[in-house]
């Protein structure tokens, strides 16, 4: 079950990375195959780069030289002129990767990555305290839950219901109520982390056998005791399935917080900010974005290793 | 009312009724009434829906009995089962797949409060008791059906319970792991003198390993006959060539035609299925 940061990588991706292959025959093909997912995923993600680039070749604006003015010289001339494929809609990639090592204003020496990563590691420190406690609250109401038919069925509907309340429409009710603060963004992002873990929770901690139940009854175990030595171990696999759609949601939750909540130092301000100078540099907002979905994608990473090495052992343990 | 010390499990008119929400009430059990010895081992055999598994929950306090009483050691059988008086064995294994097969073992063992120590020695002891003392480390899935089941008798036996309930424990098993588990059981029950109530539908299986064979009818389930093996020990392969061996199945299966003869054609089919087995046999 050792796995190098290489052998981590593709294992992290593919729903199909589950237990290292082995041809019929018998013939472990674990290193080589984990070689070719690494290099299916640099084919795949070159392909994209080629055809972004093919599309702006047929029906772009003129291409200019990277990070040059409307007055430099041209350097290619599309056939056709498609409006999705202008420099406003889908800039150059390489333009936007420049525009990453550029000062984030001008005159300023922060570069726009670094600037960024600070925003992103910001947003993170939010996403992840919300994280944390939209967990906890999780697993309490899906324990208290599966212990009470009663509590289940008074409360679940508001559980449910409680997600259906667009979170553009309750992030500023909340900023109104708790302040514009670091406060407030946790609690969105909390509001949204709670709900994949409750669903989840209610599922795994009733996914015992029956006869597991009994088991544990003819042993006079306390309630306490099948929890802690069956329920809960056996829902492990279920809340780290929450963990990792709430992962990305409670950074989704803590970039839309940061608008209403006035936090100016997080990914949200500056997606804000960039979106009002789109016109004059698509690229940043590009560029936000780019770092946004990096950081959903880190934290995804996070919790699929903490997996991996929880779950390690079971037969299921290491399908993704 | 105290039991005699060689009377292990008492059941005195035992009922139970099934009440489900906008269905009729079933009748799994009535007037069931038998003694259990201590180190006897007894078989319950019966067609599908005769109760047969119901009884045996109801012996283990899994299931409160609609009327009547069931004492275990004297005791009534909510506190039998409070004083970890029963192992229960499944027709699955229900062994934990984030346990090594060790650990499977000990977990009866952590929750009635053994030591570190003594919980390794006891769950080692048991594991060589089944002949797994080689696969410790391994996690249930690797190992085969008839190994899985060993765990679970392992771990049913680990606490040195009063009597082991088993509920078809072989049943989906090969007939080749059937016969050789068999085997293994009798090793078992001798090696521990455990007293053993087992439930299965395959008569060779109940014949072979059983000191009394108990013979369920459905409909309502209840006791039609009590069937005496006086067969040798220890048995082995040899057993089920004796003549003496053949007259017992064929008395088994003649007990179960006479209380099968209801309404319900199911339940018949399933008798002359269960009666084949034990004409190959």
């Amino acid at each position: 079950m050792t796995a190098g940061p290489v052998g981590l990588l593709p294992r992290l991706m593919g729903p199909s990375s589950g237990r290292e292959a082995t041809t019929l025959s018998g013939e472990p093909t674990a290193g080589h195959s984990r070689t070719r997912r690494v290099v299916q995923f640099v084919l795949f993600l070159a392909a994209i780069l080629v055809i972004w680039e093919l599309v702006k070749l047929l029906g772009g604006v003129p291409w200019r030289p990277i990070g040059a003015g409307p007055g430099a010289p041209l350097v290619w001339d599309p056939p056709f002129r498609w409006a999705f494929a202008n420099d406003l809609n889908l800039p150059h990639w390489w333009n936007i990767l420049w525009f990453l090592g550029q000062p984030v204003q001008r005159g300023s020496d922060e570069s726009l990555v670094a600037f960024l990563a600070g925003a992103a590691f910001y947003t993170w420190r939010e996403a992840a305290i919300g994280f944390v406690a939209g967990t906890l609250l999780g697993l309490v109401l899906a324990t208290v839950f599966i212990h009470s038919r009663l509590l289940e069925r008074a409360f679940v509907p508001y559980v449910v219901a409680s997600q259906t309340i667009p979170i553009v429409a309750l992030a500023p009710m909340i900023v109104f109520a708790v302040g514009p603060n670091v406060t407030s963004v946790v609690i969105i992002a909390t509001y949204l982390t709670f709900f994949p873990v409750t669903i989840a929770m209610i599922r795994g901690l009733r996914s015992p056998d029956p006869r597991a139940l009994e088991l544990m009854r003819s042993y006079a175990a306390t309630r306490f005791d099948t929890y802690r030595k069956v329920r809960l171990p056996a829902s492990l696999p279920y809340l780290f399935t929450a963990l990792k759609i709430a992962a990305t949601a409670s950074i989704v939750g803590a970039i839309i917080g940061e608008g209403p909540g006035g936090i100016p130092d997080g990914l949200g301000r500056a997606i804000i900010n960039f979106n009002q100078y789109y016109i004059t540099g698509p690229e940043k907002l590009w560029g936000a974005i780019l770092v946004s979905a990096l950081l959903g994608i880190v934290f995804f990473a996070i919790i699929r290793v903490l997996e991996l090495v929880v779950l390690r052992g079971r037969s299921d343990g290491t399908a993704a | 009312m105290t039991a005699p010390t060689s009377t292990v499990v008492r059941i005195i008119g035992v009922d139970k009724t099934f009440i489900r929400d906008g269905a009729a009430a079933t009748t799994a059990l009535s007037g069931i009434s038998l003694d259990v010895a201590r180190g006897e081992f007894v078989s319950l055999i019966g067609p599908s829906g005769c109760g047969k598994s119901t009884l045996l929950r109801v012996i283990g306090d899994l299931i409160a009995p609609t009327a009547g009483t069931v004492e275990v050691n004297g005791k009534a059988a909510d506190q039998a089962r409070r004083d970890r008086d029963y192992g229960m064995v499944f027709q699955a294994p229900v062994l934990f797949d984030w346990r090594t097969v060790e650990d499977n073992v000990k977990l009866p063992l952590e929750l009635m409060g053994y030591d570190a120590a003594r919980r390794t020695a006891r769950a080692r002891e048991m594991l060589d008791l089944v002949e797994l003392g080689d696969f410790l480390k391994h996690h249930p899935y690797q190992l085969s059906g008839g190994m899985q089941q060993r765990v679970a008798i392992a771990r049913a036996l680990a606490f040195e319970p009063a009597i082991l309930l088993m509920d078809e424990p072989f049943g989906a098993l090969d007939e080749m792991t059937r016969e050789r588990m068999n085997q293994e059981v009798l090793r078992i029950w001798e090696a521990t003198g455990t007293t053993i109530v087992f439930v299965t539908h395959s008569i060779p299986e109940a014949v072979f390993l059983s000191s009394r064979v108990v013979v369920m009818s459905a409909r309502p389930g209840r006791i039609t006959d009590v069937i005496d093996v006086d067969l040798e020990r220890p048995r082995g392969i040899a057993t089920r060539e004796e003549p003496r061996y053949f007259e017992l199945v064929t008395a088994v299966r003649e007990a179960l035609r006479r209380g099968g003869g209801g309404t319900d054609s199911d339940t018949v089919a399933s008798v002359d299925r269960t009666a084949a087995e034990g004409g190959i046999a």
